[in-house]
């Protein structure tokens, strides 16, 4: 058991070492997909409260969150120097598509919103 | 300088290459929109079928009323007295797109009417599914078996039968929007971009607005994508092409209403939550492999497992009881259908009536798809070398479309582009590897030192392909293993050449094991290669057959070739003309729900039941009606309003698909609802009969009475052209119903409801009065008052 903790705090240490030697821009990114993971269980703890009855405004304002938190992280995966399948693709283009995808999505969403 | 010399030519050939395939594409277009107007040449520009017309009629009020009226419509010329929300229940895509088309050529000054448009939608976009296809084919494998599965796609019957020019059904522009968003998704898979991502989800709400078959999409595509991911195939590519596509397909799919909610409810959209709630953990999971060392990545699955299984368990054990509670754990019927191929047959005998849900014969198979039943495997195996991920996804999509038409003959159309994908990748392969052949003879006839030549090579095939590729010609040439081991020799001969038909990613490489180079004759190579031809032709021949003989009717015209010339059956037009000059408009018109479309279109006239079949017990009233003696069904029609029956009668012309063929049908959907009536009633000793041996409940039911009406006025002796027997009950009387019209043919037959009687006389007074004594009639026989 003790080794089993030791082991998970060992494991812990690692992965914040890890995390740490990621470049500034990337833990941007994660700070922000982070936000909308959080935006979007606020927003399922206040529908288990209140009850669903606007269906289509919550599943649109879940959804609005989930979905940015997914382009974001399709962000982060091209903009990632590590990732040699990408290593083509300027920043700006990915950016640009990022763009465009948030902008179809909130479009979506605000027609969905009611 | 001899290098660029090489490129000089290399590029003008890509040039000319370039040119010649967007020549090859339009033609293509051009035959896929041509060899669709048989129907138009043979009879007349006119919408086919039945289900069209409704499309036709929603496209004229939306024509006429604008889109927001289109929305909001409520229509109460249909299943009256309910009524039909049709903003709520149809799929806009078809509507709206020809509604479209036509807004923008009246917009050009081109005078065309929403008929017109109506009409050619689905040969305009069968062109479009063809370049689709070639875009798509062009993904997986390369242009030049995108150019051939392009054009075998033109001209597949399976599709033609759904897409004719006149059949004006979902299926024109949602087997389009398939291919193009299968196409996109694919894309986005090679490419990994995220902009194709965006496309990939607008395609999917296309085919969302088109069809009902959209959840094929939504299935699929997470299938693949489970796939790849036990496969080992993961890629941030793979993230990126699904993860989007599931969150926005999800919210378009909402969008639409006829979809609504359903989109994160039913059972049909679970399999791609599913499979997005995986991939995100296997993408955690190579996240922290990339970051963490191996030692330590070991300690954090150990510690992941024990803790994740326990959780995993608790929520599955959640979801299970809440799924089973539903009685069809949240699929709806028709998806539970095709799951379950028995389960409609028992369950809901709606849909196991429709002639198109029942499964297909296997001459079928070679009617529809032809040649490409036994190029589809070559293909298969050519999809394995080598295995990438767009060639799996066709795979995939192959074995699936091939269970599901197993299952329904609708679905042979979903079949028909999968099939031409693969044969278009076989069919290139074999022409790439011939024609590879025939030039290394050429070159080896015009040079003498090609040994010595430095063994570059285009492909990334190794050595243990040798073996799949043996199967690979077994279609239809006949040196086999010469071909295999041709082919090793001729791929390190085309350093020089840069082919159209490249089949496969080009990576240099560097060393390769010199093999003896084995010579396949020039001779059978050739001969080969006209034999594919041929084969070829012979398809092209049998589509064109297809298309002109068997597909092009429009089934509300009926032709027949007799001795004296040809003979046009045009009685059902003639029967909705006269409904709709002879009648009042509000008159409501009761018929079997076949021709429930037609008569709101054509006739314009309310009706109680339509194709649509959203209302079983509706359906079941007016079946049981018609299986009813005369007076009960007067007073069930009598209750819906009815003023006029109609029924389609095929026995003095010998038109199979009548009403007292799917009588049984009417008993069977009514005996659902309505106990009192049995199936067992109307056969004698298990058969169905209508002639003398047919039983007493068969003789005296409504169908029979307003089929057979004086029938024995034509001939004398009663024969049905279609039974093939002389009918049962030759000379009777209708009591509460009058005949106002018969058509040319005795096609169809419309029968109006008798008013009740004002006064009743006789003996039945006493049985309305109760107490009053009797002053029965002197002498005679007592009447009998029908309407008691």
């Amino acid at each position: 058991m003790a080794k089993g903790t030791n082991d998970a705090q060992l494991l812990i240490q690692s992965l914040r070492k890890a995390y740490a030697a990621t470049p500034t821009t990337l833990k941007i990114i994660d700070l922000y997909v982070v936000y909308a993971v959080a935006t979007a269980l606020i927003q399922v703890a206040y529908m288990a409260i209140v009850g669903s009855f606007p269906f289509n405004s919550f599943l649109s304002g879940v959804l609005s969150c989930v979905g940015t938190a997914v382009l974001a992280v399709c962000l982060r995966i091209q903009v990632n120097k590590d990732n040699k399948e990408f290593k083509d693709l300027p920043p700006e283009r990915a950016f640009a598509d990022f763009v465009l995808c948030n902008l179809v999505l909130h479009l979506v969403i605000m027609n969905f919103l009611g | 300088m001899a290098q660029s010399k090489v490129e000089g030519s290399s590029s003008l050939r890509h040039a000319f290459g370039g040119v010649l395939s967007v020549f090859i594409l339009l033609l293509i277009g051009v035959v896929a929109f041509s060899i669709r107007l048989f129907s138009v040449i043979k009879y007349e520009s006119v919408i086919h079928e039945f289900d069209p017309y409704f499309n036709y009629r929603v496209t004229q009020f939306l024509s006429k009323n604008g889109i927001y009226e289109f929305w909001n419509w409520f229509d109460d010329r249909t299943w009256y007295p309910l009524g039909r929300v049709i903003g709520g229940t149809v799929y806009p895509g078809l509507t709206l797109t020809a509604g479209t088309m036509w807004k923008l050529a009246n917009s050009l000054n081109i005078p065309l009417s929403v008929e017109t448009v109506c009409v050619f939608t689905a040969p305009i976009f069968s062109a479009f599914a063809a370049w689709a296809t070639y875009l798509l084919t062009k993904e997986v494998k390369g242009p030049g078996a995108g150019i051939t599965a392009a054009a075998i796609l033109a001209m597949v019957p399976s599709y033609i039968s759904r897409s004719v020019a006149g059949s004006y059904d979902n299926e024109a522009v949602a087997i389009f929007a398939l291919i193009f968003t299968f196409y996109l998704y694919i894309k986005t898979l090679n490419t990994g971009s995220l902009f194709y991502a965006t496309l990939n989800s607008l395609a999917y709400f296309y085919m969302v607005c088109s069809w009902g078959g959209y959840t094929f999409i939504i299935n699929l595509i997470p299938m693949h994508v489970l796939l790849c991911i036990v496969t080992g195939r993961y890629s941030s590519r793979l993230y990126i092409a699904y993860a989007p596509l599931v969150v926005l397909g999800t919210l378009l799919a909402a969008l639409v209403p006829v979809v609504g909610f359903n989109a994160v409810m039913t059972s049909e959209h679970f399999g791609s939550f599913l499979v997005f709630i995986i991939i995100h953990v296997v993408a955690l999971v190579y996240y922290i492999k990339g970051i963490l060392t191996p030692r330590l990545f070991k300690v954090a699955t150990t510690l992941v497992l024990t803790v994740g299984v326990a959780v995993c368990a608790v929520v599955v054990a959640i979801l299970i009881a809440l799924v089973a509670s539903s009685p069809t754990k949240g699929w709806s019927g028709r998806s539970l259908s095709l799951l379950d191929p028995t389960y409609a047959s028992k369950y809901i005998p709606i849909i196991a009536s429709v002639s198109e849900h029942q499964p297909p014969t296997w001459p079928s198979y070679f009617m529809d798809i032809n040649v490409l039943a036994f190029l589809v495997p070559a293909g298969i195996v050519a999809c394995f070398l080598p295995l990438s991920d767009a060639s799996s996804f066709a795979v995939l999509y192959l074995v699936t479309s091939v269970y599901f038409s197993g299952v329904m003959v609708r679905l042979m159309l979903v079949l028909a582009p999968a099939a031409c994908i693969m044969s278009g990748i076989a069919l290139s392969e074999a022409f790439g590897v011939l024609t590879r052949s025939i030039k290394f003879h050429i070159t080896k006839y015009f040079e003498c030192s090609h040994t010595e030549a430095p063994a570059k090579s285009g492909e990334s095939t190794s050595a243990e392909s040798s073996a799949p590729l043996e199967n690979m010609m077994k279609s239809d040439t006949t040196e086999k293993s010469e071909v295999v081991k041709k082919e090793k020799v001729s791929r390190r001969k085309q350093k020089k050449e840069k082919e159209l038909t490249e089949n496969a990613p080009v990576k240099p490489v560097s060393a390769k094991k010199e093999k003896r180079p084995l010579v396949l004759p020039l001779e059978a190579s050739i001969v080969s290669v006209f034999l594919l031809i041929v084969l070829g032709g012979l398809y092209v021949l049998h589509c064109v057959w297809a298309a002109a003989e068997a597909y092009s009717a429009p089934s509300i015209v009926l032709t027949s070739h007799s001795h004296d010339g040809l003979h046009v059956f045009d009685d059902f037009r003639e029967a909705y003309a006269w409904l709709r000059h002879n009648t009042e408009v509000d008159d409501k018109v009761a018929s079997w729900w076949d021709y429930g479309y037609q008569t709101t279109a054509m006739a314009n006239r309310t009706v109680i039941v339509d194709n649509n079949t959203w209302n079983n017990t509706h359906i079941a009233t007016v079946g049981t009606a018609m299986s009813s003696p005369e007076k009960a069904a007067w007073e069930i029609f009598n209750s819906l309003d009815v003023k006029y029956v109609l029924v389609v009668f095929g026995g003095l012309v010998g038109y199979p698909s009548d009403d007292i063929n799917k009588f049984l049908w009417m008993v069977r959907i009514g005996g659902g609802v309505f106990p009192h009536i049995k199936e067992a009633d109307y056969l004698r000793d298990g058969q169905y009969r209508v002639d003398a041996h047919a039983t007493p409940t068969m003789l005296n039911c409504l169908m029979y009475k307003l089929s057979y009406y004086r029938f024995v006025e034509t001939d004398g002796k009663g024969f049905d052209r279609v039974r093939r027997y002389e009918i049962g009950k030759k000379h009777f009387k209708l009591t509460h119903f009058e005949e106002v019209f018969t058509t040319h043919h005795w096609m169809v037959r419309i029968y109006k409801l008798k008013p009740q009687k004002n006064r009743i006389r006789g003996k039945s007074r006493k049985s309305k009065l109760g107490t009053k004594s009797t002053s029965s009639k002197p002498g005679g026989v007592t009447r009998k008052n029908p309407w008691n």
